[in-house]
């Protein structure tokens, strides 16, 4: 997953889930139904909308019309469907300050975290684009947390959600989250140490109703799981929200599956939605449904699984690399990203909401992460091929 | 007082505003202190002092005074 990326913040803040009516995972409001168009609706829904985002895009943006010029895509771009059009790498974010708007338009520059000694991506959101994010963000998680702030348990420190420097990253993905609940409960204390004092007063006081549980997956299990289990506390109300990847947890032998299935056994907590989102994408976050397992797409977006080499698609079952569409970027060419990370679509139309249900299984191997300079070279440049896990 | 009082002395309170920002006129991030941080200490503020609960669309669309100040009045806030 691409470290940091999850940043839900830019607008100003988005509450969420609230009191007492219990937020189903199913439960969906009328117009906050993000999880609605199956395959064939979503496909005619993105098409026309992505196409017209390149042409808006290759006008507002230099630099993205000549990469697309030198590929020779058309004006407007031909394609029968959303898997023809044409995708830049997630990297070129890190290399070039790409915006479909005028300087003095953009309202906020976010920036993604990359792993040591890695450039950032730059992001480049007008007022438009900002708001438009934080709004989806809502809508898409509003599908599991209800359209209320819940009580919230932060798996992290208070002093991250400051910014403490050295975790900046971290601190922009809680702090974005943060607006999603109210009275927020820190389970570490100012030194980064777990305090399940904390923790039990957070449940003595809502541990009765519905709560929501946010962290990045690693701090999650490490922390919380680990003292909920030792303390024996009761989870069964929380909703849990986590991303992160599983890199971190490998080392303990626990994937998706067995972080389910230990959080239900040893703290009851069932209600679990882990989420995929970078920072190139702001706003847009594929969501694990209820029965765990799957990540599902927003019907603003969509997963394409590319074979690495042939960048065909590939059929359901077999593992690739994974472009992301979405409609959000508005302000940065951001459209239609080749991803480095790895994963597979489980199915199509079959799952808890329609579209696409994927899983992302790891990352494409660094080795040939160079850059590509102004002669774009096509998706040869960023990744090798056969990063099949 | 009136809502608009009220209000005003809730952003100075939270954001701790100096005296030369025009309240009544801000917008979200029109001041360095009115970021993401400052603006969950802003929305629990306004929860206190006006008793109720903003659900996530208000307090993604409580992007000025202004807005606030409608939003509440929306709540059954008595502008007088």
């Amino acid at each position: 997953m691409t470290t940091a990326a999850e940043r839900p913040d830019a607008g100003p803040g988005s509450g969420h889930p609230g009191n007492g009516s219990a937020p189903t995972p199913s439960s969906r409001g009328e117009d906050a139904d993000v999880f609605g168009l199956d395959q064939p609706g979503r496909e005619a829904a993105l098409l026309p909308e992505l196409v017209d985002l390149t042409e808006r895009h290759r006008d507002g943006c230099p630099e993205y019309d000549r990469i697309l010029t030198a590929l020779g895509v058309p004006r407007p771009a031909a394609a029968s469907t959303t898997s023809d059009l044409p995708w830049l790498p997630v990297r070129l974010f890190k290399e070039h300050d790409l915006r479909s708007v005028p300087a003095e338009a953009v309202f906020r520059v976010l920036t993604s975290s990359g792993t040591t000694g890695a450039s950032v991506s730059r992001i480049h959101l007008d007022r438009e684009s900002a708001a438009a994010q934080t709004r989806q963000l809502s809508r898409t998680l509003r599908a599991v947390l209800g359209p209320r702030r819940l009580p919230m348990l932060m798996v992290d420190s208070a002093s991250t959600a400051r910014g403490g420097t050295s975790f900046s990253a971290r601190g922009a993905g809680v702090l974005g989250m943060a607006n999603f609940g109210r009275d927020h409960v820190y389970v570490l204390d100012e030194d980064d140490r777990p305090d399940p004092g904390a923790v039990a007063e957070f449940l003595r006081r809502h541990g009765d109703s519905p709560f929501l549980v946010f962290g990045f997956t690693f701090m999650v299990w490490r922390y919380l799981y680990e003292i909920a289990r030792d303390h024996r506390f009761d989870l069964s109300n929380g909703v849990l929200v986590h991303s992160g990847g599983w890199k971190r947890l490998a080392d303990r032998a626990v994937d998706n599956a067995e972080f389910r299935r230990r959080f239900a056994a040893d703290t009851g907590l069932r209600r679990i939605h882990n989420y995929y989102g970078m920072v190139e994408q702001i706003g847009t976050v594929f969501l694990e449904g209820p029965s765990g397992g799957s990540l599902y797409c927003p019907d603003f977006a969509d997963v394409i699984v590319r074979e690495p080499g042939t960048w065909r698609e590939q059929p359901v079952g077999e593992p690739g690399v994974i472009e992301v569409v979405s409609t959000l970027p508005r302000s940065y060419p951001g459209h239609v990203l080749l991803t480095e990370d790895v994963g597979v679509v489980h199915g199509v139309d079959d799952g808890d909401w329609p579209g696409k249900r994927f899983s992302v299984t790891g990352r494409l191997p660094r080795a040939e992460a160079r850059g590509c300079g102004d002669t774009f070279s096509g998706p040869r440049n960023t990744g090798p091929s056969g990063g099949r896990p | 007082m009136t809502l608009v009082e009220r209000l005003r002395g809730v952003f100075v309170q939270a954001l701790d505003l100096g005296q030369d920002v025009e309240v009544e006129k801000l917008e979200y991030r029109g001041v360095d202190a009115w970021d993401s941080v400052g603006h969950m200490t802003l929305v629990a503020a306004v929860e206190d002092e006006f008793d109720v609960q903003l659900d996530t669309d208000q307090v993604i669309d409580m992007s000025s005074f202004k807005v606030a100040a409608d939003m509440l009045k929306n709540l059954g806030v008595p502008e007088g």
